[in-house]
């Protein structure tokens, strides 16, 4: 495969172009693999990337039932930050965030990862108070966080509303180092650098059963035919259940339900950071893309559904808190919207476990964080298919945690998937 | 927007409701062991297809129903009163 370099660059200038190699290849399924991996999305890809590099595990397999970056990899707002408080959680994402940060040099491929600041606002003292304690316990952790005052973020962000708002702004809870990236890139570096490192990326390969003994799976029907496999890992979060009940397995602390994303028309540079309204209350997400869209997103739509297309009341929602805190949005055209359908789970935390059956891994419940995970994801979901033990930082990550006790519930939202927002 | 027919109020925007969640939920007696507890309160069919679930006519009635609603289409089948004697009130009024 051709690497990216400035002569490959400066080379293809002068040839029109044309002497590119395809990103990744089109193999023809294999009868068995040593590793199969169901979901073809940024947590499957990292994942077979991470087993072939740090594992140097060969013959491995990636079954996409669509193609890649058409699932949730291409439905998200793109937003990347490590603000998280509970014990597990907080090594996860900051382990995450620094691949994030050297990701394009790994992979070869630029995933256009700015770390841009994210903002989370704040309007009332309590609301500053709740901040400053998460942030402080960040900061004890060794994440990048500060509180900015009204003054500080007036100067940094001076277009917001200030002025007459309906819930006054006091200030932020600010990750420096958090921002976002480009999702179709991070999908298509990953891809690109798993298929160079021998992995199979077969596409157009959906699972439409799971054939298995006592204790383990067999082999995998699929739309491209039956395949074989030591060890299988699921990553297909939105229909975790789906694939779960297909091997026969029951019930899981997961429902499906779908966010919507937002995006404008480009507009001359005005916002430059991830901005965040409703530290506690309403729930709204703002940033612009480098094309100079605005891309933003608000809350869930709120029923179960596995239906990729978005309801009314939300781009209603999501308007009105736009309009609250940067009028200056009033006459921006918006130009598409559309969902993503998310595994939301009982305590707003993910799973990296084993199953009840011997040969099969789960990655699963990434309620709205999916995208900033993904690189840990896939580091954390190989280790384990690797070397068969959790990594301490997420032995608790699994479906066993709820029986124990020690739910993951960052909010304090309780079981109810619905409210892990 | 999703219509449901409030079997009070008649045929209403689902904004006026709340979405509860699964209706298929059986819980067991209060002294059976934590696993079934565990089971009732945490795992879930999440079924992708029709499946029973409850709404709240908060912007109404305030009446709980039970929906049958598509996941994948999200057309609905059936709507009633949760609780069973509701149904005499409503029966009156209709």
């Amino acid at each position: 495969m051709t690497r990216f370099n400035a002569w490959n660059v400066f080379k293809n200038g002068f040839t029109g172009q044309k002497s590119w190699d395809r990103q990744w290849r089109d193999p023809v399924p294999k009868k068995e693999y040593d590793i199969i991996i169901v979901g073809g999305g940024l947590h499957g890809l990292a994942t077979a990337y991470y087993l072939a590099k740090n594992h140097n595990k060969k013959n491995i397999a990636v079954l996409e039932k669509g193609w890649i970056g058409g699932g949730n990899a291409g439905r998200n707002t793109t937003i990347v930050r490590s603000n998280y408080m509970m014990p597990g959680n907080h090594e996860f994402y900051e382990h995450s965030l620094k691949l994030w940060e050297d990701l394009s040099h790994d992979l070869n491929y630029n995933v256009m990862f700015s770390q841009r600041a994210h903002v989370s606002l704040f309007h009332s003292p309590g609301a500053r108070d709740g901040a400053a304690r998460r942030y402080n316990i960040m900061r004890l952790h060794g994440t990048d966080a500060e509180i900015w005052d009204l003054d500080t973020l007036k100067k940094n962000i001076p277009h917001l509303n200030y002025d007459d708002a309906r819930f006054p702004i006091m200030g932020a809870a600010v990750q420096r180092r958090a921002g976002n990236a480009r999702h179709d890139s991070a999908v298509w570096g990953f891809a690109r650098a798993a298929d160079s490192l021998g992995v199979d990326i077969l596409q157009n390969c959906e699972v439409t059963g799971v054939k298995r003994s006592q204790n383990n799976i067999e082999s995998l029907e699929t739309s491209r035919g039956t395949i074989k496999a030591k060890k299988i890992g699921f990553a297909v979060a939105g229909h975790t259940s789906v694939l779960w009940q297909m091997a026969g397995l029951g019930n899981l602390p997961i429902e499906s339900h779908k966010l919507q994303a937002f995006v404008t028309e480009s507009i001359k540079p005005l916002l430059d950071h991830v901005v965040v309204y409703g530290v506690g209350g309403a729930h709204f997400y703002i940033s612009q893309s480098d094309k100079g869209s605005m891309v933003f997103g608000g809350d869930l739509d709120w029923y179960k559904s596995y239906a990729q297309r978005g309801n009314l009341p939300i781009v209603q929602d999501c308007a009105e808190a736009a309009m609250a805190i940067m009028p200056c949005l009033g006459r921006i055209r918006l130009l598409r919207h559309w969902a993503g359908v998310m595994d939301m789970s009982m305590d707003g935390s993910f799973f990296i476990c084993k199953t009840p059956l011997s040969n099969l891994y789960l990655n699963a419940g990434w309620n709205y964080g999916g995208f900033k995970a993904s690189p840990a994801s896939g580091w954390y979901f190989a280790d384990l298919i690797a070397n068969e033990q959790p990594h301490k930082h997420i032995q608790n990550h699994n479906l066993e945690r709820f029986e124990k006790g020690i739910n993951i519930d960052e909010r304090g939202a309780g079981p109810d998937p619905k409210l892990h927002g | 927007m999703i219509r449901i027919k409030c079997p009070y109020c008649g045929e209403r925007d689902h904004s006026e409701f709340t979405y509860g969640g699964d209706a298929s939920i059986k819980y067991p007696s209060l002294d059976a062991p934590a696993s079934e507890w565990t089971k009732a309160i945490f795992f879930r069919e999440n079924i992708r297809g029709m499946q029973k679930e409850t709404w709240h006519h908060t912007n109404g009635c305030r009446l709980w129903l039970e929906v049958e609603r598509s996941t994948i289409t999200h057309e609905i089948k059936s709507v009633k009163a949760c609780h069973p004697q509701i149904e005499k009130i409503t029966k009156n009024k209709s």
